[in-house]
């Protein structure tokens, strides 16, 4: 079992124990909660799973080191920050793939770039945040979201 | 069979890895093995730990009301104010577009711009389903890193975006009521 599994398995047991203790009921509902949750997110997650096998498969780790590795340079950032900001990928089921990148031997500072503006960045939800906030805050908030997703991914490559 | 269809699509892919699969170990044609073998790993992977984590996430929804949370937003400022708002982006789930109309819940009672912002961006980086599944992935010390990092440089977005807006007309709109604009 992996160490991954250990902690959150001990983490649940004694909260639940703990919430358990202090209100049966409460601990039910939050079970029951969290049920919802995972059946929610069990299908996609699957597809991610899936679409990850295939390429995991398909698309050698020479080509992901070569244009994602950690000589690739600017190449990979642009790539990853371009990447990132323009797909709508739920940032739950982006990780697979950003622990796929990795193990095919993309850098740190490639994949974190890619999952931070994923993140921070929306392209694709623009239209829907400019009618919250108006064109010229939506785009405003867009672009410096951007400049710090690139910082927030240098410096983690810089870290790790 | 056009509901038949719509019910059934999300299955589709998991039917064909199945199907797929089972004509691949018969045939013995190894691509679709190692397809499935990688799948397995990353199935198990998967289900070892993300389970376990909406058990927390779950008791945590029970446990941490949003509601009361929200209720005293707008009241407080500066760095409780802060925090607070951080607090309460760290407790939401889902993709960014479900942030906007909390966003405007907080306009509407009378958060600062800065925190409407710091808002946005802790929503988008710091929610704790979403770091709970980055740190069964990419480690704890990709997570910290990235979440620390990430934290002043959200706050300095939001600082900036007020001083950008200041003396300019701001409000945030609620598309769901195009009668009363901001109001």
């Amino acid at each position: 079992m992996s160490s991954n599994a250990i902690i959150f398995i001990s983490v649940a047991l004694v909260l639940s124990l703990l919430s358990f203790l202090m209100d049966r009921q409460k601990t039910v509902a939050g079970f029951k909660r969290g049920w919802q949750m995972f059946r929610g997110l069990l299908l996609p997650f699957l597809n991610i799973l899936i679409l990850v096998s295939i390429f995991l498969y398909l698309i050698p780790p020479s080509l992901i080191n070569q244009y994602l590795g950690a000589g690739s340079g600017i190449l990979g950032f642009l790539i990853a920050a371009l990447v990132g900001s323009v797909t709508l990928i739920p940032a739950f089921i982006s990780y697979p793939i950003a622990a796929g990148l990795l193990q095919q031997g993309a850098s740190y500072a490639v994949v974190a770039t890619f999952m931070t503006t994923l993140m921070m960045v929306g392209v694709v939800t623009l239209p829907l945040e400019i009618k919250y906030l108006g064109r010229r805050v939506a785009i405003t908030r867009n672009a410096l979201n951007f400049v710090a997703a690139v910082i927030i991914g240098l410096m983690v490559g810089i870290i790790l | 069979m056009r509901k038949f269809a719509k019910r059934y699509q999300v299955y589709v892919w998991i039917a064909a890895l199945a199907i797929a699969t089972a004509l691949s170990f018969v045939f013995g044609f190894n691509p679709g093995q190692t397809v499935f073998l990688n799948f397995r790993v990353s199935f198990v992977e998967m289900i070892s730990f993300v389970p376990f984590l909406f058990i927390i996430v779950g008791l945590f929804d029970v446990w941490v009301p949003k509601e009361s949370i929200q209720k005293h937003i707008g009241e407080e400022s500066g760095l409780k104010g802060m925090a607070l708002v951080i607090l309460l982006a760290m407790l939401q789930a889902g993709p960014l577009y479900g942030a906007f109309p909390v966003a405007y819940i907080l306009y509407k009672k009378g958060a600062s711009i800065r925190n409407i912002f710091i808002y946005l961006g802790a929503f988008s980086s710091m929610k704790i389903p979403m770091l709970g599944i980055e740190i069964g992935y990419l480690g704890i010390e990709f997570t910290l890193a990235r979440t620390l990092i990430s934290l002043p440089l959200f706050i300095a977005i939001g600082f900036l975006m007020e001083r950008y807006l200041r003396g300019k007309e701001f409000k945030v709109v609620s598309p769901s009521s195009p009668g009363t604009p901001g109001k």
